[in-house]
């Protein structure tokens, strides 16, 4: 039997604001075993007060009433007792300032927060951590580039081993394949030899690591700290290639009706002919604990026809691609053999139209025409010219030293200008006209090729590459929001892809100078080693990097009906032939998006789950006869909206004391039932507020706020359908900084509900 | 001998190498000097392209640090040298006081008995603070504040008996700590370029001439007029502004690199002023728009698509008082030729980074001529300490920092 104490702050004005004793009294009656109050509760004296209860009473579940959970962080921390913190100060005494005449509300207020703490600290419990037994030290990088070679010898250095697997014969991809290479740190004047064959060399005489090369993975399955690499010969077909899911359309008839389970697997085995199922379990498999996905890029070679003002299909226009080889083979020649002494580097195709650069183009696309200009100008010393056209000559940071350098240099023609044609000049060459230059007015130049400066192409755009087994099919999801790119959407968090234990690096994440491929191929390395000690050790990845729990399934309530397993924005749940979810809990982030999907109400965390919020919400007192009392909940995002509001109380912002804010993980854990736990006890609406969605979503966990929004129809719906305003439940989205507006949204909210007059099955 | 890793500065890199290694399981030491974490992005309004708030990012990197028992932390704190070599590494540190206890969380009756005010650092001057204060909204650590000017003064004493007792501490004094640690990472940061130096743009000549990072802060809703960006002379809201690139960067007399990130700012500060008003004329004088790659690049073509704002290719090399407090930029057109004036309500100068190491170097570290660090084995550095670069690339950049110190210390272990 848990022992509960309660220890209230009565410091920073709440103990002038409220009546402490009354809300003693009531914490004693809800089970508090110690109720103690202190009016300067996080100094060492009020620290040792509870701590002595904890070491001399036996206090295991504590309470603290005070300030914000986010500014006492270290201080009340005991091994093995469960700490609850609920905001008196923000939520209720700062946010409710006395003098607006409304003392007995901001009472209730912090009265129903000290029953709803109450409720939860009573329900809690300790978490248990799902430690992985003697998880594989080793990762698995897919792509042999500079990326994925940086990552391995990174790892190496670690002490960790690896395997790199590339498509191609040779490890190095593009970077083996160049003349020179653009510097990758002082001095940025200089072209050096291409790293690429030290890094070659090194990798093999590295006995960590060991390298597979024209092998693809065919499927990766399991999990991480286990996960079951399926290898295959570049290019050939494998009943080992992962099945790819129907997509929503495919569920449905040529009518548009949703086509039967059964039918639907019909469909579903017939495209994946072939494929054993995703579940079934490849016994040659090898085991990796985490990926490094560095499978790079393709160059962007126009189509036919595209392009057809820059003369595009002559022969001797070539992309910047195609130019490095011609130029790793020995001096710059043409197709027919002959010498390229004058080259035009067309950076932005755009002609006067616009002024932008080829698709997929980046820094590098400058930074290479430049070095291009400066082959012609080493194999020509004499006679040879580089004329760059450009728009915009993205050379950032340090490699503006790099484009200062060929500035002096006479046979390099660098101008600002919009080429507006190429063509044939009738005698042999090409003819590039170029207008709006800056040396003046238009030009035209007469050259013996031209090289357009096309962009990279991340390998996911086309293509899975990394084929995952799971339940939400073989790809990243939602990549057509950065292009294609294998990118995780965070500014701040790169690193995090949608799929735990898998981390992106090098030009499949963006496109990257070499130097750029070598950090980037060290970062990701820091992420797969991260995951290893997570399973092992039972924690979660980031963002929840402190939380030792998972999400509990109670199966036997579980009606197969796959809206986890759907719903899920790292594919953490896979299933059984009947739809039954399976959990991988080291796949999964903790944002209780799964618990929030539950229609059966079966999943759920140690602290965190559909019984705690539920009794939180049930204990908040409704008084069924008052309508100046209403009654509002407002379930509020931990990492943003609830921050907001602190911010909000601090600075002065108020709001109304009916709502009671309860903070999720994300909005995506809000089940259903929690909104109709709150209109059933006489509530008369609920506010949810979560992070930004939309193509730039600020969701930490991707998709929750987003799927809440969703479920909101569904709720609207039934709210209708028993004859209750539908606008009495809401969706709001704030950021972080919306402090100067939060309360206002809250109150606007308040107001509307107001207007609406009390819950019509209120005290029923 | 510790197999500690030392992280200096505990900006956006710092905060991350340090995250990321303690949650390899290393012990880390962080040290800022600031009284607050976060550092430059913690002045920022938004993050390019996404336009979303640093705070966001920050919030969970703090939770990470609360919540991580490997991480040390030090605000209002230097390094003052490193010395040893890979491996062993002695530091110097000095923790400054705050005159007041972490439990200090409340300054708002402190602030209401002080009589003085100062500029405010935080938001570049623009406005003034009390003597007693919280650095910013979203500090971290949430602990106040007392200038050591107010020590022994009456104001100081109307402060202290103001707050909680126990609360003030006047008796603080400067704390040295010598630690031993395997690897340090350095994540100094940069400095807006000081725009007094560019003696032809007139800033701190005429009022109406700001920063890019003082926009930030008149966008921030935590910042001097709650979000509104106005013109300093008369606080109005500004019906032309003119941006003005590379002030001080890709200038050999000044920053010679390119700072990256100014292009995509301004570009980011368009659209705060298109959000405040429909009508603002804005023109940007630049010598390339340099938004590389393509998130960025459709950034640019985004703001591009907008009817009120003109690009000039040229850069600004005169600046002269208009009618009204306005302002005249002069530029050469390197397109259209010959010389052309624009006269706007206020100039943004988007001013480069300047590393710290060319502004207060740490004993122990080798600088290059601009005043990056030199990487060494056991000296790693990452961010913008390392090369100019942006929010995601110092994500990556440190990330990667935290791998290399980590070997450092398995190199010593075994």
């Amino acid at each position: 039997m848990a022992k509960v104490g309660l220890y209230i702050y009565t410091g920073d004005g709440i103990g002038e604001a409220l009546d402490i004793a009354a809300l003693t009294n009531l914490a004693q009656k809800e089970g508090a075993a110690i109720v103690k109050t202190h009016d300067d509760l996080y100094s060492p004296a009020g620290i040792q007060m509870v701590k002595d209860d904890v070491e001399k009473e036996g206090v295991d579940r504590v309470v603290i009433a005070g300030a914000s959970p986010r500014y006492e962080y270290k201080d009340f921390d005991f091994p093995g007792v469960y700490i609850e913190k609920t905001s008196l100060r923000e939520l209720v005494v700062w946010s409710h300032p006395s003098d607006n005449g409304n003392n007995e509300h901001v009472q209730e207020l912090a009265e129903d927060y000290i029953r709803m703490s109450m409720a939860k600290i009573k329900k809690v419990a300790m978490p248990v951590p799902e430690k992985m037994e003697a998880p594989s030290q080793k990762v698995l990088i897919v792509g042999g580039g500079i990326a994925g070679m940086s990552a391995a010898l990174e790892l190496a250095e670690a002490g960790f081993e690896s395997t790199i697997v590339e498509k191609e014969n040779e490890l190095g991809s593009f970077a083996a394949k160049i003349r020179k290479q653009t510097p990758i740190g002082p001095d940025y004047t200089t072209l050096i030899d291409p790293i690429a064959p030290g890094l070659i060399a090194k990798i093999n005489a590295n006995s960590k690591i060991t390298v597979k090369t024209g092998t693809e993975l065919a499927r990766i399955a399991n999990v991480p700290g286990n996960y079951r690499a399926s290898f295959k010969s570049a290019g050939v077909k494998s009943e080992w290639d992962a099945p790819i899911p129907l997509t929503p359309e495919e569920k449905f008839d040529a009518n548009g009706k949703e086509l039967s389970a059964e039918d639907q697997k019909k469909k579903y085995n017939a495209k994946n002919e072939g494929r054993q199922d995703y579940m079934q379990v490849d016994s040659n498999a090898e085991i990796f604990g985490a990926v490094v996905l560095a499978s790079g890029w393709k160059p962007f070679v126009p189509a036919e026809g595209e392009y057809a003002h820059l003369a595009w299909g002559n022969p001797n226009v070539v992309t910047n691609h195609q130019f490095e080889d011609i130029a790793k083979k020995g001096k710059i020649v043409r197709a027919d053999g002959k010498e390229a002494k004058s080259v035009a580097f067309v950076m932005s195709p755009g002609a006067k139209k616009d002024d932008f650069d080829f698709p997929y183009a980046s820094a590098v696309t400058s930074i290479s025409a430049l070095k291009h200009a400066k082959y012609v100008r080493e194999d020509y010393p004499q006679d040879g010219k580089s004329y760059i056209f450009y728009q915009h000559m993205r050379t950032p940071g340090k490699y503006e030293y790099f484009y200062k350098s060929l500035q002096n240099d006479e046979g390099m023609f660098l101008t600002k200008g919009a080429v507006t044609e190429v063509k044939d000049n009738g005698q042999g060459g090409l003819s590039v006209k170029v207008e709006d230059t800056l040396i003046g007015g238009d030009m035209t130049v007469d050259v013996d090729m031209v090289v357009l400066a096309t962009g990279m192409i991340p390998t996911t755009k086309e293509e899975a590459v990394i084929n995952f087994a799971y339940r939400q099919g073989p790809a990243f999801r939602d990549l057509e929001l950065f292009q294609g790119y294998c990118d995780s959407n965070f500014i701040c968090f790169p690193y995090e892809t949608r799929r735990t234990g898998v981390y992106a690096a090098g030009g499949v994440r963006r496109a990257m100078t070499i130097e750029d491929e070598m950090e980037d191929g060290t970062g990701a390395a820091l992420k797969a080693i991260q995951v290893l000690k997570a399973v092992e050790v039972g924690h979660a990845v980031h963002p929840r990097t402190w939380d030792y729990d998972w999400p509990d399934f109670y199966f036997q309530r579980c009606t197969q009906c796959k809206r986890c397993t759907e719903e899920c924005p790292f594919g953490a749940l896979d299933d059984d032939e009947k739809g039954t979810p399976k959990p991988n809990p080291a796949r999964c982030r903790r944002c209780g998006t799964c618990m929030g999907a539950c229609p059966e109400r079966i999943i759920g965390f140690k602290d965190y789950n559909i019984d705690i919020v539920g009794s939180m919400i049930k204990n908040i007192e409704v008084p069924d006869d008052d309508e100046e009392k209403l009654r509002m909940v407002v379930f509020v995002c931990e990492n943003d909206a609830y921050p907001a509001l602190d911010i909000a109380a601090s600075q002065g912002k108020s709001w109304s004391p009916l709502p009671r804010i309860i903070p999720v993980r994300c909005l995506g854990s809000v089940n259903v039932s929690w909104i109709k736990d709150a209109m059933s006890s006489g509530m008369d609406g609920v506010l949810l507020l979560g992070c930004k969605y939309g193509d730039d979503y600020q969701c930490h966990f991707a998709k929750g706020s987003e799927l809440a929004g969703k479920r909101m129809d569904n709720v609207a719906e039934s709210l209708k359908s028993l004859g209750v305003e539908k606008e009495r439940v809401k969706l709001e989205q704030v950021s972080i900084d919306d402090y100067d507006k939060v309360s206002q949204i809250i109150n606007d909210f308040v107001e509307e509900v107001v207007g609406m007059g009390p819950n019509p099955f209120k005290g029923f | 001998m510790s197999n500690s890793i030392l992280v200096i500065g505990g900006g956006f890199s710092g905060l991350t190498a340090a995250v990321e290694a303690a949650e390899m399981g290393y012990q880390v030491y962080l040290v800022e000097k600031e009284n607050y974490m976060g550092g430059r992005v913690a002045q920022l309004n938004k993050y390019f392209p996404k336009l979303c708030p640093p705070t966001c990012g920050l919030e969970i990197n703090f939770k990470r640090v609360k919540t991580n028992p490997n991480i040390t932390f030090y605000s209002n704190a230097t390094v003052d040298a490193v010395a040893g070599s890979e491996g062993n590494y002695d530091v110097q540190i000095t923790v400054k006081p705050k005159f007041t206890t972490p439990q200090c969380t409340a300054a708002c009756k402190g602030k209401d008995v002080a009589t003085t005010e100062v500029p405010n650092e935080f938001n570049f001057g623009l406005d003034t603070r009390k003597p007693v204060y919280m650095p910013h909204p979203m500090s971290f650590p949430y602990q106040c504040v007392i200038d050591p000017s107010v020590v022994n003064t009456d104001e100081g004493k109307k402060i202290q008996e103001a707050l909680p007792a126990g609360h003030v501490d006047f008796t603080q004094t400067e704390e040295k700590i010598n630690l031993n640690v395997g690897a340090v990472i350095v994540a100094t940061g940069w400095k807006p370029y000081d725009a007094t130096k560019m003696d032809r743009l007139q800033y701190g000549k005429f009022p109406n001439i700001v920063t890019n990072m003082m926009i930030e802060r008149m966008a921030s809703p935590s910042g001097p007029s709650e979000g509104k960006i106005y013109r300093p002379s008369d606080k109005n809201p500004p019906k032309t502004v003119g941006f003005v690139q590379c002030a001080g960067s890709r200038d050999k007399d000044h920053l010679p690199y390119c700072s990256y990130i100014c292009c995509l700012a301004t570009l980011k500060q368009i659209t705060y002023l298109r959000e405040q008003s429909p009508d603002t004329e804005i023109v940007v004088f630049y010598i390339d728009i340099r938004s590389p790659g393509m998130k960025y690049e459709n950034f640019y073509k985004k703001v591009k698509a907008d009817p009120k704002v003109t690009f000039i290719k040229g850069k600004v090399a005169d600046v002269k008082e208009g009618s009204n407090g306005n302002v005249v930029l002069i530029a050469e057109d390197t397109i259209g030729g010959g010389k052309v004036e624009k006269e706007v309500e206020l100039a943004v100068l988007a001013t480069g980074m300047q590393p710290e190491g060319a502004l207060s170097p740490i004993t122990g570290i080798e600088y290059d001529t601009d005043g990056f660090v030199v990487p060494k084995a056991g000296i790693i550095p990452c961010g913008c300490s390392k090369r100019p670069v942006d929010v995601v690339s110092s994500a990556q950049s440190s990330t990667a920092a935290a791998l290399k110190a980590a070997q450092v210390i398995n190199r010593r272990a075994n």
